[in-house]
């Protein structure tokens, strides 16, 4: 067992370095089940208290549930909008040759490196005019369209993989281009579709700074936002509020990724050569 | 189905890789287009399927021109390099997609199938997928895909080109089987002078975008009109010699041979170069007129063996004979060339 005398030093710097990491996940959790006594680290008594924002509605807030809808319907929709859309640019932009192929490319290319964020005085004031402002479409719309330049690309480059000549081959069998693209391309691109749509949604999930500053309050809140108008709540501090929310609102994210991780690893077999 | 291709030509942007081509494929005909890499074989074939739209010409499947035609309805099936399986779909699926893009029942679907399974015989692999398959399999199922729908004409973009060389013999024999059964006019593309003479009909020799000659197999290999077409057929290939026409004889000059003037080249003035193709098996000890070398080299092939003789000015001969244990590299020998069946070309390499 020689590997194992050898890195021993190693695992023990590493247990070291995260151990701080560790336990403050460790406390996020217990902190949430129990109450400690002012000035101790350990816990006197085992409580649900501060899981009561799951069936109690504090005055001057929505309901928890709400929030939890919006922020879904604002993930999966985002994600929706963002598979759709790249789906097919990138199909057009890998494969058919439009007029401003290149100057697509590079403009996908040049908005994805670009911070939107910059822009979002700007948004601010397009929404206003719009009257999307404070609603969760706008935030929908906004967020979509920040997060297609990348999605775009990462579907440009599955398309690039498929080979041409099973195109060709769907062409020479009847199906119009189309057709091709639903029933013969797209079935290959499934694994880049799939981690798409996971990626726009964890990315959307964990957005603040958009629903921040474009639906801050009335019935567009989503978790994000309900998370930080809790510490900026002076009146009502409560540290054990917010780290059960915290951990409500990261929940859904730890499933997903542990429910998909071995989906995500699991290339879709197939190929043209035996 | 008749394919006529009319004074077609292609260009991509300003490179011009087809002009006025002229070729037609008679009904049930099953024809190659065998040229090197780059010869414009591969370009042909797609400008009759239809995924290259042509710069110039026309193309008639029996009388109807089909130039303007998209691919979809031009009902040509296609048998590509790498087989263009649908990776996702089972073998079944994969054959009967062109029927159900046709909109066929799915009774009518289901009994098509059948019957090209049949044909192809992989009735037992219907229910697997392509990565499941050798490439033996593979290609059998590309052929029952591209055949189900009832072509007009069958094109094969190297059907062979990857598969190891076993199979190889084994898919030959078995397209042109399939293709005899099911009488479809078929063309093939492909750089090796093996396929091309044992597959097929006819035989179309590609050279830069152009037909340097079009005959049967035997015909070509027996009168080749060019030293081009002379040195792509034969395996292994002809060997050339660099002659000057003196008196009633050519001469390789540095050396002793002397050959008889051919029947055309009669009116050859004295001290034209040419140049003389002898094939391995016209060449060895039974022959008109002889010619001493060196051995530089000797190839094994079990049933016969392939010498390599230098002559005094440095040209090589191949020669191919029974296996014989008496020879080895660096004896001197003098072997013959049979006269009646040399080729002489001038020095645009044309046929005299």
């Amino acid at each position: 067992m020689n590997g194992h005398q050898k890195s021993w030093p190693i695992i023990l710097v590493i247990t070291i370095l995260s151990a701080p990491l560790v336990l403050a996940y460790a406390y996020l959790f217990v902190d949430t089940i129990t109450n400690s006594p002012p000035g101790s680290v350990v816990p006197h008594e085992f409580t649900l208290e501060h899981w009561s924002f799951l069936w109690q509605t504090r005055p001057g807030r929505l309901s928890i549930w709400r929030v939890t809808l919006n922020s879904l319907l604002f993930a999966t929709t985002s994600a929706a909008l963002v598979v759709v859309v790249s789906s097919m640019a990138g199909y057009v932009l890998s494969r058919l040759n439009v007029p401003g192929r290149s100057f697509f490319l590079a403009g996908v290319m040049l908005l994805h490196a670009f911070p939107a964020i910059t822009l979002i005085v700007a948004i601010f004031i397009v929404l206003q005019m719009v009257g999307l402002y404070n609603s969760l479409i706008g935030v929908i719309l906004v967020k979509a369209a920040i997060d297609m330049p990348l999605g775009i690309w990462l579907m440009k480059g599955f398309y690039d993989t498929v080979p041409w000549e099973i195109e060709m081959a769907g062409i020479q069998d009847g199906a119009s281009r189309f057709t091709v693209w639903r029933k013969l391309v797209l079935p290959q691109v499934r694994p880049g579709i799939f981690a798409l749509a996971l990626f726009a949604f964890l990315l959307a999930w964990g957005e603040f700074i958009l629903p921040q500053v474009l639906a801050p309050s009335g019935n567009a809140q989503v978790l994000s936002v309900y998370l930080a108008s809790l510490i900026a709540d002076d009146n009502n501090f409560d540290m054990a509020l917010f780290k059960s929310v915290g951990l409500f609102y990261i929940a859904p994210v730890l499933v997903l990724f542990f429910v998909f991780q071995n989906y995500l690893m699991n290339i879709y077999g197939g190929g043209t050569k035996g | 189905m008749r394919i006529l291709l009319d004074k077609f030509s292609k260009a991509f942007g300003a490179v011009s890789v087809i002009e006025d081509m002229t070729l037609e494929i008679g009904d049930g005909e099953m024809l190659a287009l065998l040229g090197p890499s780059g010869c414009g074989k591969s370009t042909t074939l797609f400008a009759i399927c239809g995924i290259h739209k042509v710069s110039g010409g026309r193309i008639l499947f029996g009388d109807r021109d089909v130039t303007s035609l998209p691919p979809q309805e031009r009902n040509v099936g296609v048998v590509f390099q790498s087989y263009a399986l649908y990776p996702h779909m089972t073998v079944r699926e994969n054959i009967a997609f062109p029927l159900r893009i046709a909109g066929k029942s799915s009774v009518e679907v289901a009994r098509q199938v059948d019957e090209m399974a049949q044909l192809v015989h992989i009735e037992p692999l219907l229910d697997r997928r392509p990565a499941e398959l050798s490439g033996g399999q593979q290609q059998r199922v590309a052929l029952a895909r591209a055949l189900v729908r009832r072509p007009h004409v069958l094109l094969l973009d190297e059907p062979l080109a990857n598969l190891d060389a076993k199979l190889r013999l084994e898919m030959r024999s078995e397209i042109r089987r399939i293709q005899l059964e099911t009488g479809i006019t078929a063309v093939l593309v492909t750089h090796d002078q093996v396929e091309a003479m044992s597959m097929c009909d006819r035989i179309a020799i590609m050279d830069a975008g152009r037909i340097v000659q079009i005959a049967t197999p035997t015909e070509m290999y027996n009168d080749p009109h060019t030293a081009f077409v002379a040195g792509f057929l034969g395996n292994p290939p002809i060997a050339f010699l660099r002659g000057v026409v003196s008196g009633d004889a050519i001469v390789v000059p540095q050396s002793d041979v002397r050959l008889p003037k051919p029947n055309g080249a009669r009116n050859l003035a004295e001290g034209t170069r040419v140049s003389v193709g002898i094939r391995p098996e016209n060449f060895g000890p039974a022959g008109d007129v002889p010619v001493r070398g060196r051995i530089s080299f000797v190839e094994t092939q079990g049933r016969e063996n392939l010498y390599d003789l230098m002559l005094a000015d440095g040209s090589v001969l191949r020669s191919i004979q029974p296996v014989r244990s008496d020879i080895a590299v660096g004896d001197e020998v003098e072997w013959s060339v049979a006269s009646d069946r040399i080729f002489m070309f001038d020095d645009k390499g044309e046929r005299i």
